[in-house]
C-alpha cells in the first residue's frame, strides 16, 4: 500500500492524523518543523518521526515549508501526504501539491480505502451535497480538523533532518494570541443558536440565560460573531465554522443557508423558530414555530 | 504598481435545488465568488490609496464575459479572462496555470489577491499554487492589507491568533471573508462596467503542455438524506412538551 507522510504544526491534529494515516498503511512517517515537543509526541504515538530542521524556518513561511518538506519527501517512499486541514494546513496544502505534482482535497471529513483507493468525503456546492471524490496521481489529502481521534502512545522512533531552504521574503513581526473564549460547542449535547433574526446584542443576555437553564451552549450564525461581532468565532455552526452533533439544537432566527445547515444536519432534534413561515430552515426543523424568538426566548425561561 | 484579483465564476447557491438528492444546475444563473467580491473590494480600497490599475483574471467558460461585468461596476478597471469549455469543472491543478501564465502577461503587478475560498468548492488551493507556480511568497487568511514602499503588511487570521507579517511584494494573497463589505455598484457604474477594457484568451493561445496532470475523480455528489418530522408547533407549551416526549429536555 502506498507510504504516507503526516504533517501538522498543531500537535492534536498532527495525532489525529495519524489514525488517519493508519486506514492506508501502518508505517506512518510524521513530521515536525524545528519542534522538539511535537516530534517527541509523534514518535510516542508509534511514528517514524522526522523533525526537520533549519534555524530561519518558520511555519508562516508556506513556500519554505513545502520546499522542506519536498526534501522529505524525495528521500521517503511516499505517494500520499496527510495534512490537517486547519488554516495553516490549507494554506501550505495547496502549495505542496503543486510541488508535489499532486491532486489536493481539502476539508476531508472522513476516508476509506477501498480497493487500494482512498475515497474522501467533502461538502461540496457549498455544503448542498457531500462528494466521495478521489484522486488519481500523487495525493495531498487535508484532513478537517476533530473527524478522527488522536492516535495513542506506541513505540515510534525519531530522527532529524536538516534541509536547505531559500528566504521568501515572510517575516513574521508579531503573533496575537487569541484570547478568551474557550468554549466547544461540538462537544454540547444542546444548542441554542441565534442568527440575525436577534434584534439586538442586549437580547443575548436572555438566550445565555435559556442555554444554561437547558444546560447548553449558546452557538451562532456566521454573520453574528464576523459581522456584528457579538459572539466568538468560537461558536459559529457550519461550513466555516463547526460541525455539531447534539441532542437538541434551538435554531433562533436563522434564515437555513446551506453554509450554516451543513454544520447541524446531523443533530437529533432541530426546532427552528422564525417569523417567516417559508424560512428554509424549516425543512431541515422537526418541529416549527413561527413566532418572534424574543417572545419564545421569555416564555421558554419561565416555562421550563 | 497593479493589483490583479482572481474571481470564480460559480452557479448561484441559492438557486440550486435538490431533486432526488440530486443537485439540479440547469437553469442556475452563474455569480461571483462572494469571498471573490470581498478580494475585489480590498484592492479597490488599496488602489484607491496607492493608485495603479484593479485587473479581475477570472478563467471559465464563455459565460464569464457576462458575468465579469459585475467585478468591472464594482471598481476593477480592467478584466483578463481565459475561456474554455474544459475549465469551468477543471480542478486546481489544471487552472493554477492557466492563472499563473495570464499573471504574466499583466504589467507590473505588486499583489494578486485570492478569495479564502471558492464558493461553491470552497478548496483554498488555488492561490497557494498559483504562488508556488509564480515563485512568490504568500500570506493566506488576511484580515488586513496595508501597503508601505514595496512591502505588504498583513495580518493573517488563524484559529488561535492573528499573526501579523511583512513579506516584499509582489505577493499573493488570500482574504477572509469578513475583512471588508464589498460596496454594491451603482446604476451609472453598472452601465459604464461594459465600455470597460477586456482581454479575452483561448485557452490555447496561453501554449501550455497540460497533459499528465493529476486528475480529482468524483464518484458520487449527493444531498444528504434528510427525514425531518417538520411538525409546526403553536405554542410554547407545546414545543416544551413535544420535547419531553423526545427525551431531549
Ligand atoms: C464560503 C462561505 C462560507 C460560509 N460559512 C458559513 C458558516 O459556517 N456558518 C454560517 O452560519 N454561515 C456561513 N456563511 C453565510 C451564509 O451563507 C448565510 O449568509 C448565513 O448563514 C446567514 O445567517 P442568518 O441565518 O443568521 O441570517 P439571515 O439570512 O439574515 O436570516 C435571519 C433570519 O431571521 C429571521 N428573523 C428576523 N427577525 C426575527 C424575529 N424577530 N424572530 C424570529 N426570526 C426572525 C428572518 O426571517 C431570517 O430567516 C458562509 C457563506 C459563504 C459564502
Ligand atoms: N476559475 C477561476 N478563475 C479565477 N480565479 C479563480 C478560479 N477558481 C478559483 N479562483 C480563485 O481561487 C480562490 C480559491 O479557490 P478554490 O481553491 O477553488 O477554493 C477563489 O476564491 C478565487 O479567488
Amino acid at each position: 500500500m502506498a507510504g504516507v507522510i503526516v504533517y501538522s504544526a498543531n500537535p492534536e491534529l498532527a495525532l489525529e492524523l495519524i489514525t488517519v494515516a493508519r486506514l492506508i498503511n501502518d508505517k506512518v512517517v510524521a513530521l515536525s518543523i524545528n519542534d522538539d515537543q511535537l516530534a517527541q509526541a509523534l514518535s510516542q504515538a508509534g511514528a517514524q518521526a522526522i523533525k526537520i530542521t533549519h534555524p530561519d524556518l518558520v511555519v508562516a513561511d508556506t513556500a519554505a515549508v513545502a520546499a522542506a518538506i519536498k526534501q522529505v519527501l524525495d528521500g521517503v517512499q511516499a505517494d500520499v501526504v496527510l495534512l490537517s486541514s486547519d488554516r495553516r494546513g490549507k494554506e501550505l496544502a495547496g502549495r505542496l501539491a503543486q510541488v508535489m505534482g499532486a491532486g489536493c482535497l481539502t476539508d476531508v471529513a472522513a476516508l476509506e480505502v477501498k480497493e487500494g483507493q482512498i475515497e474522501c468525503q467533502r461538502n461540496a456546492l457549498g455544503g448542498a451535497t457531500i462528494a466521495v471524490q478521489c484522486i488519481e496521481g500523487p495525493q495531498l489529502i487535508a484532513i478537517r480538523p476533530r473527524s478522527y481521534p488522536a492516535a495513542g502512545t506506541a513505540a515510534g522512533s525519531l530522527e532529524e533532518m536538516a534541509v536547505e531552504i531559500k528566504a521568501s521574503g515572510v517575516k513574521v513581526l508579531e503573533f496575537k494570541a487569541k484570547v478568551g473564549d474557550k468554549v466547544d460547542i461540538e462537544a454540547a449535547e444542546t444548542l441554542v443558536a441565534v442568527g440575525q433574526g436577534l434584534s439586538d446584542e442586549g437580547q443575548l443576555a436572555g438566550v445565555q440565560d435559556l442555554a444554561a437553564k437547558l444546560g447548553g451552549e449558546v452557538a451562532c450564525s456566521k454573520p453574528v460573531a464576523t459581522d456584528k461581532k457579538w459572539l466568538s468565532e468560537e461558536r459559529i455552526i457550519g461550513l466555516s465554522g463547526k460541525k455539531c452533533k447534539p441532542q437538541l439544537a434551538l435554531l433562533l432566527g436563522i434564515s437555513g443557508q446551506v453554509q450554516f445547515t451543513v454544520g447541524i444536519r446531523d443533530a437529533k432534534v432541530i426546532v427552528a423558530v422564525n417569523t417567516d413561515e417559508n424560512a428554509a430552515i424549516n425543512y431541515m426543523a422537526d418541529y416549527i414555530m413561527q413566532a418572534d424568538l424574543h417572545q419564545v426566548v421569555q416564555e421558554l425561561k419561565q416555562k421550563l | 504598481m497593479n493589483i490583479v484579483v482572481a474571481m470564480k465564476q460559480i452557479p448561484d447557491l441559492q438557486q440550486i435545488r435538490i431533486r432526488q438528492r440530486q443537485p439540479v444546475l440547469d437553469g442556475v444563473p452563474a455569480a461571483l465568488g462572494i469571498i471573490d467580491k470581498n478580494a475585489l473590494e480590498a484592492a479597490v480600497l488599496l488602489k484607491e490609496e496607492e493608485g495603479g490599475q484593479v485587473i479581475v483574471l477570472s478563467a471559465g467558460n464563455e459565460e464569464v464575459e457576462e458575468t465579469v461585468k459585475e467585478a468591472l461596476a464594482a471598481g476593477a478597471d480592467q478584466a483578463f479572462l481565459v475561456l474554455d469549455d474544459s475549465i469551468e469543472n477543471a480542478d486546481g491543478s489544471l487552472k493554477a496555470p492557466i492563472l499563473a501564465e495570464a499573471i504574466k502577461k499583466i504589467d507590473d503587478v505588486g499583489l494578486i489577491l485570492f478569495g479564502e475560498g471558492s464558493g461553491d468548492n470552497y478548496s483554498g488551493q488555488l492561490g497557494s499554487r498559483v504562488a508556488e507556480l509564480l515563485g512568490l511568497p504568500q500570506v493566506g487568511y488576511a484580515s488586513r492589507i496595508q501597503i508601505q514602499d514595496s512591502q505588504a503588511i498583513i495580518t493573517r487570521s488563524l484559529e488561535d491568533g492573528d499573526e501579523l507579517v511583512k513579506v516584499t511584494m509582489p505577493v499573493v494573497v488570500s482574504v477572509l471573508g469578513d475583512i471588508n463589505e464589498p460596496r454594491i455598484p451603482s446604476v451609472t457604474q453598472i452601465l459604464k462596467a461594459g465600455r470597460k477594457p477586456k482581454e479575452v484568451l483561448e485557452l490555447d493561445e496561453l501554449e501550455l503542455d497540460l497533459s499528465g496532470l493529476p486528475q480529482i475523480k468524483t464518484l458520487s455528489n449527493l444531498a444528504p438524506e434528510t427525514n425531518r418530522k417538520q411538525v409546526k408547533v403553536g405554542s410554547v407549551e407545546e414545543l416544551i412538551q413535544a420535547l419531553k416526549t423526545e427525551g431531549v429536555i
